[in-house]
C-alpha cells in the first residue's frame, strides 16, 4: 500500500481541479495499542492499525462529507462530497480568511509509547493491579491503559498541505470494593502528550485510590441540597470545561439569534476576579497541536476576562459568520468525522486565595476532590466528584460517599467567591461532542470556592 | 478471507476471522435548514488467535498485506488471557428480517424531504425555535469464519429519524427532541412530530418543585435516561464473574418488585438491536433476566461463559474492532396496564421525569443515580402544571425497583435497543435550589 504522503500529493491535484467553494482532504495513520486488566488478570492486549481518510466540499454554504478506509478511486470520493455539497447548497459560502500553509510538524517525543515493549507496559501494570488487591476489602479492579501514535495529513483546495504526527498515552485505574450488597468504586484517570515516563511512578496515587475504595463504603450518603462548595483543580478543571467551555464553542451560537445576544461580547458571567482561557498554542499538553483540521494555526483565547465575556471558540466558518477571527479550534477525532468547533486546553487563571484561607470561614460546606465525569445542557451543567469530604467550622472533616453537583451557568460562575493560587492542568479527561468522543483535551484550575451549589442526595 | 485464515493457521493453534463493512448516509439539518450530507464507508477486519493457550487479537482497515494484522495477533497472545471456550463450529442460525433493501433505495431527495417536514411543524407550533434534524440511512455486513469449521455471515439496514428543538427565551434554555430507528425505511413523522409538540405545550409554563421525598413517574426516556446504565451492568456476565454485580449471588432469588419482568430479545423482526448470530457465531435468542421480580439469567459472551462454568448467551459483541464482550442485543422491560394520563392523575404532588442529565456519573456499579432534570414536570392535584428546573432527582435503582408503584401501558422503544414503559416510584429524592 503507498503511504499517505504519495497519495496526499495525487489529492492535492484532484482537489483543486473541482467546481466548488472549498474542498479539504484529511488522511491518516493510526496505530493503537490497548491492554486491559478486569480483576487480578490481564484481560485483553491487542494491537490495531487503520488508515483512512475523508473529502469534505463546501458549496453555496452547504457541506458534502466522504470517508472511507480504502483509498483506492479518490476521485469518485472526490466527486460524490462535491455534489453532496452542491444537493446542500442554497446560500453564499463563508469562510474566515486563513493563509495558506505547508508544514511537516514533528513531535517532540521524549519516551516513546509505541517503543516501550509490551512485557514491560504489562509489568508496570501487574505492579499497579498488585498494588489495588493488596488493599483489604477490595473486590475488584480494571485498568484501561491504550496508547497511539497518529500521523495526519491536511490538504486543501486552497494550497494548504499539512503533516502532523502525535502519540498519546492514557491510562485508568478503577478500585472496586463491595461489602453487604453495596458496590462502591474509585478511580484515577491520567494521560501524557509524547511522553511515556508520566504513566510511571503511580504507585502511591492507586494506592490510595484502593483505600479510597474501601473508605467510601462505609461514608455517609449526604442530605441533598444547596452547600458552600470548595472543588479541588482536577474537579474545577471539569467545572469550567462543562459549565463555561461548551457554552463558548460557537457553532452552538453563531447561526441562533436569540444565542448570539445571550452571549454578546463584554457581557458579565462572573466576579472580575474569574478569568478563563483555552488554547491548543499552549505547548506538551494533551490538547496542544500546531495546526488544527482546517489548517489554521493555533492560538490562545480568554474566554472570560475579569469576569466578562471576551472571546469565544471558533472554525472558519464560524468566524466568518460571526465576523471574528479564527481561533484554530477546529478539530476531529478521527478521519470517519468532519472538524466540529471543540475546547483544546481550557484553564481558570490562579488568582490569590490560599486553600486555608478559602475554607477557613465556611461552617458546613462540601470539599469535592476528583472527577467521576460531567455533562452540559449549555444553560444546566452536571459534573461528579471522585471524593468528597464535609467541610465544618472551617475544617476539613469527614469523608462522604461521592456526589454530582448541579449549576447553572447564568449564576453558578457569578457565584465563584474565591480562586486559588494553585493551579493544575489535568490531562487524564477526553471530551465528547456530536458522536466524536473521547477527544484528547486538558482542563484545570486552581481550588475554587462556590456558593449555593446544588449538590444531589438523599 | 480465507487467505487470513489459512496464514493466521500457519501461526495459531486456531484462528478466527470477523470483518465488519457499513456504508452509512446522515442528512443533517442544523439551524432550522439542510446543512450536510454525509456517506461514511468503513470496512475493519479482526483477526482472534489461540496460541498455547491464549489468546491474541489484532484488528486493521488496511486490505492488503496481512502481516501486521498476523503479528500483532501473535505478539499479544503472549500476554492474553487463557483461552476458556472452543470456537463454534458450524450452527444453524434463527431466520430473523432485519434487511429491507428498500432502506437503500430511499433517495436524498426524499431523506431531506422529511428532515423538512419535521423542521415545518416544529417552527410552526413554536415560532423562534432552532431545530436540529437527522434522518440516516445505513447497510452494514458482517461475515466470520474460524478454524473449527464455523461461519456466519448476515447483513442489516438501519432508518433512523429525529429532531431536536432548542428553544431560547432570555437566559432560559428548553430543549425538546424525540427519534426512532427501524431495519426499515421510516418515512412517516407524525409520531415524532407528536411527542416534540406536547412536551412544547407542557413546557410553556414554568412550576416551582420544593426539595423533599415524593412520587416520581418517570417516562420511558426519562426511565432510560436514570435507570438503565446500572442494571445493564449488573446483568453483564463479566460483571457478576468479577463479583462486582449487586445481583450476582441472586440468582433465583425476587430481588425486585413481583411486577418486574425484563428480557434481552434479539429475535423481534427488523429491530436494529436483533441478529441471527452475535459476533462470535453463536446463535442469538431471547435471554429472560427478571422474570416476577426474579433474577432469572445473565448475558455471556463465550470467553465469559467459558470462566463461569455457564453457555454464551449469544451476546457477543466486539467494539470498534476490539475483542468480543458481553453486550445487550435488545432490552425490553414488560408494560403494565395503567395508562400514562391514570397514573399523574393518582399523584398529588410530585415529578414527571422525561430526561435526566449527568445520571450515568455515579456509582452505577452499586446503582446510585444522581441527575439534573433536563426535561421534567410537575404534578399538581393530578395535573402536570409546569416544567421545572434547577432540580436534582436521585435514588438507588435497586432500592426503587423493590417497590414499585405502577408500571404503565405505554412501552416504546427509546433509541434502537430498548423498550421501556413508565415507571412510577412513590418516594423519590428530589433537590431544587
Amino acid at each position: 500500500m503507498p503511504d499517505i504522503q504519495s497519495i496526499g500529493e495525487q489529492l492535492a491535484t484532484i482537489l483543486k481541479k473541482q467546481r466548488a467553494d472549498y474542498v479539504e482532504a484529511h488522511l491518516e495513520e493510526n496505530h493503537v495499542t490497548s491492554i486491559n486488566y478486569r480483576g487480578r488478570q490481564l484481560e485483553s492486549a491487542g494491537k490495531s492499525a487503520s488508515t483512512g481518510g475523508n473529502v469534505r466540499a463546501l458549496v453555496k454554504g452547504g457541506w458534502g462529507f466522504v470517508s472511507f478506509n480504502d483509498l483506492d478511486d479518490l476521485e469518485k470520493k472526490v466527486a460524490l462530497a462535491v455534489r453532496q455539497a452542491r444537493f446542500v447548497g442554497k446560500e453564499k459560502s463563508q469562510l474566515a480568511e486563513c493563509p495558506a500553509a505547508v508544514a511537516t510538524i514533528r513531535p517532540a517525543i521524549k519516551e516513546d509509547p509505541q517503543k516501550v515493549p509490551l512485557h514491560a507496559k504489562k509489568q508496570l501494570l501487574d505492579e499497579y493491579n498488585e498494588t489495588v488487591w493488596r488493599t483489604a476489602g477490595i473486590q475488584t479492579s480494571m485498568i484501561g491503559y491504550g496508547d497511539s501514535h497518529r500521523k495526519t495529513l491536511f490538504i486543501n483546495s486552497q494550497g494548504s498541505f499539512i503533516s502532523q504526527e502525535r502519540a498519546d498515552v492514557t491510562m485508568r485505574v478503577v478500585a472496586i470494593a463491595a461489602k453487604d450488597g453495596q458496590v462502591q468504586q474509585a478511580g484515577l484517570s491520567t494521560g501524557s502528550r509524547d511522553d511515556f515516563a508520566p504513566m510511571r511512578h503511580l504507585h502511591k496515587d492507586v494506592d490510595e485510590l484502593a483505600q479510597r475504595a474501601v473508605d467510601i463504603l462505609s461514608a455517609p450518603v449526604i442530605k441533598g441540597g444547596q452547600y458552600t462548595v470548595v472543588l479541588d483543580p482536577i474537579l474545577a478543571g471539569v467545572f469550567v470545561h462543562e459549565a463555561f467551555g461548551h457554552l463558548s464553542e460557537s457553532d452552538f451560537v453563531y447561526e441562533n439569534d436569540q444565542l448570539r445576544e445571550l452571549m454578546t461580547l463584554g457581557k458579565t458571567f462572573g466576579a472580575p476576579i474569574l478569568n478563563i482561557v483555552d488554547g491548543a498554542a499552549i505547548p506538551a499538553l494533551r490538547g496542544s497541536y500546531e495546526y488544527d483540521d482546517e489548517g489554521v494555526p493555533a492560538s490562545r483565547t480568554y474566554l472570560i476576562r475579569e469576569g466578562k465575556l471576551v472571546g469565544r471558540l471558533h472554525s472558519r466558518e464560524t468566524a466568518a459568520k460571526m465576523g471574528e477571527q479564527p481561533t484554530g479550534n477546529a478539530r476531529a477525532i478521527n478521519y470517519r468525522h468532519p472538524p466540529i468547533v471543540r475546547m483544546t486546553n481550557t484553564f481558570i487563571e490562579p488568582g490569590k486565595t490560599t486553600f486555608d484561607e478559602m475554607i477557613s470561614g465556611i461552617k458546613e460546606g462540601v470539599y469535592a476532590k476528583n472527577w467521576y465525569g460531567g455533562t452540559t445542557s449549555m444553560e444546566m451543567f452536571t459534573f461528579s466528584s471522585g471524593e468528597t469530604y464535609m467541610i465544618r467550622n472551617g475544617k476539613v472533616a469527614e469523608i462522604v460517599r461521592p456526589v454530582v453537583l448541579t449549576g447553572n451557568v447564568f449564576n453558578t460562575l457569578m457565584n465563584i467567591d474565591a480562586i486559588g493560587d494553585d493551579l493544575e492542568m489535568n490531562q487524564g479527561g477526553g471530551c465528547g461532542k456530536g458522536g466524536q468522543s473521547p477527544l484528547p483535551v486538558s482542563n484545570g484550575s486552581p481550588h475554587i470556592r462556590i456558593q449555593n451549589c446544588l449538590v444531589g442526595g438523599k | 478471507m480465507e487467505e487470513i485464515l489459512d496464514r493466521a493457521m500457519k501461526a495459531a493453534d486456531e484462528a478466527e476471522v470477523f470483518i465488519a463493512s457499513t456504508e452509512e448516509t446522515p442528512v443533517q439539518f442544523e439551524s432550522n435548514r439542510l446543512k450536510h450530507i454525509q456517506n461514511k464507508q468503513s470496512k475493519v477486519i479482526t483477526l482472534r488467535i489461540i496460541k498455547n493457550g491464549r489468546i491474541g487479537y489484532a484488528t486493521t482497515t488496511r486490505l492488503d498485506g496481512y502481516e501486521e494484522l498476523i503479528d500483532g495477533a501473535v505478539a499479544t497472545a503472549e500476554f492474553g488471557q487463557k483461552a476458556e471456550f472452543a470456537f463454534p463450529t458450524r450452527r444453524r442460525f434463527p431466520t430473523i428480517g432485519i434487511y429491507d433493501p428498500a432502506v437503500k433505495k430511499v433517495s436524498l431527495e426524499q431523506m431531506a424531504a422529511l428532515g423538512e417536514e419535521m423542521i415545518a411543524a416544529v417552527t410552526a407550533e413554536s415560532p423562534g425555535i432552532m431545530c436540529e434534524a437527522g434522518v440516516t440511512k445505513a447497510a452494514c455486513e458482517f461475515s466470520m469464519f474460524n478454524s473449527c469449521g464455523g461461519k456466519a455471515g448476515y447483513q442489516q439496514t438501519v432508518f433512523g429519524l429525529g429532531v431536536e428543538g432548542q428553544l431560547v427565551r432570555g437566559t432560559d434554555m428548553l430543549f425538546v427532541g424525540d427519534h426512532t430507528s427501524s431495519c426499515h425505511p421510516v418515512l412517516d413523522t407524525k409520531e415524532i412530530i407528536a411527542t416534540v409538540i406536547r412536551h412544547l405545550e407542557l413546557a410553556k409554563r414554568q412550576a416551582a418543585v420544593s426539595s423533599g421525598s415524593m412520587p416520581v413517574i418517570f417516562t420511558p426516556e426519562g426511565f432510560a435516561s436514570a435507570m438503565v446504565m446500572p442494571l445493564v451492568t449488573a446483568f453483564n456476565g463479566k460483571t457478576v464473574l468479577d463479583g462486582a454485580s449487586p445481583i450476582g449471588n441472586r440468582l433465583g432469588q425476587q430481588v425486585f418488585d413481583p411486577k418486574l419482568t425484563l428480557r434481552d430479545d434479539a429475535t423481534i423482526p427488523f429491530r436494529p438491536g436483533s441478529r441471527p448470530c452475535d459476533d462470535e457465531g453463536v446463535p442469538c435468542r431471547k435471554t429472560d433476566l427478571i422474570t416476577g421480580g426474579t433474577v432469572s439469567h445473565f448475558i455471556y459472551d463465550l470467553q465469559t461463559a467459558g470462566r463461569a462454568g455457564t453457555k454464551s448467551t449469544g451476546n457477543g459483541r466486539r467494539g470498534p474492532g476490539g475483542l468480543p464482550s458481553p453486550s445487550i442485543n435488545a432490552l425490553v422491560f414488560d408494560g403494565g396496564s395503567i395508562t400514562f394520563d391514570d397514573m399523574v392523575k393518582g399523584i398529588k404532588e410530585g415529578l414527571v421525569v422525561e430526561q435526566l442529565m449527568g445520571a450515568g456519573q455515579g456509582n452505577i456499579l452499586g446503582g446510585d443515580f444522581s441527575g439534573n432534570v433536563l426535561l421534567g414536570f410537575k404534578i399538581e392535584n393530578g395535573e402536570i402544571v409546569g416544567r421545572v428546573k434547577d432540580t436534582m432527582v436521585s435514588g438507588n435503582v435497586y432500592q426503587l425497583l423493590k417497590d414499585i408503584a405502577a408500571i404503565g401501558s405505554d412501552s416504546k422503544w427509546v433509541g434502537g435497543s430498548l423498550r421501556t414503559p413508565s415507571f412510577c416510584f412513590s418516594n423519590v429524592s428530589v433537590a431544587s435550589r
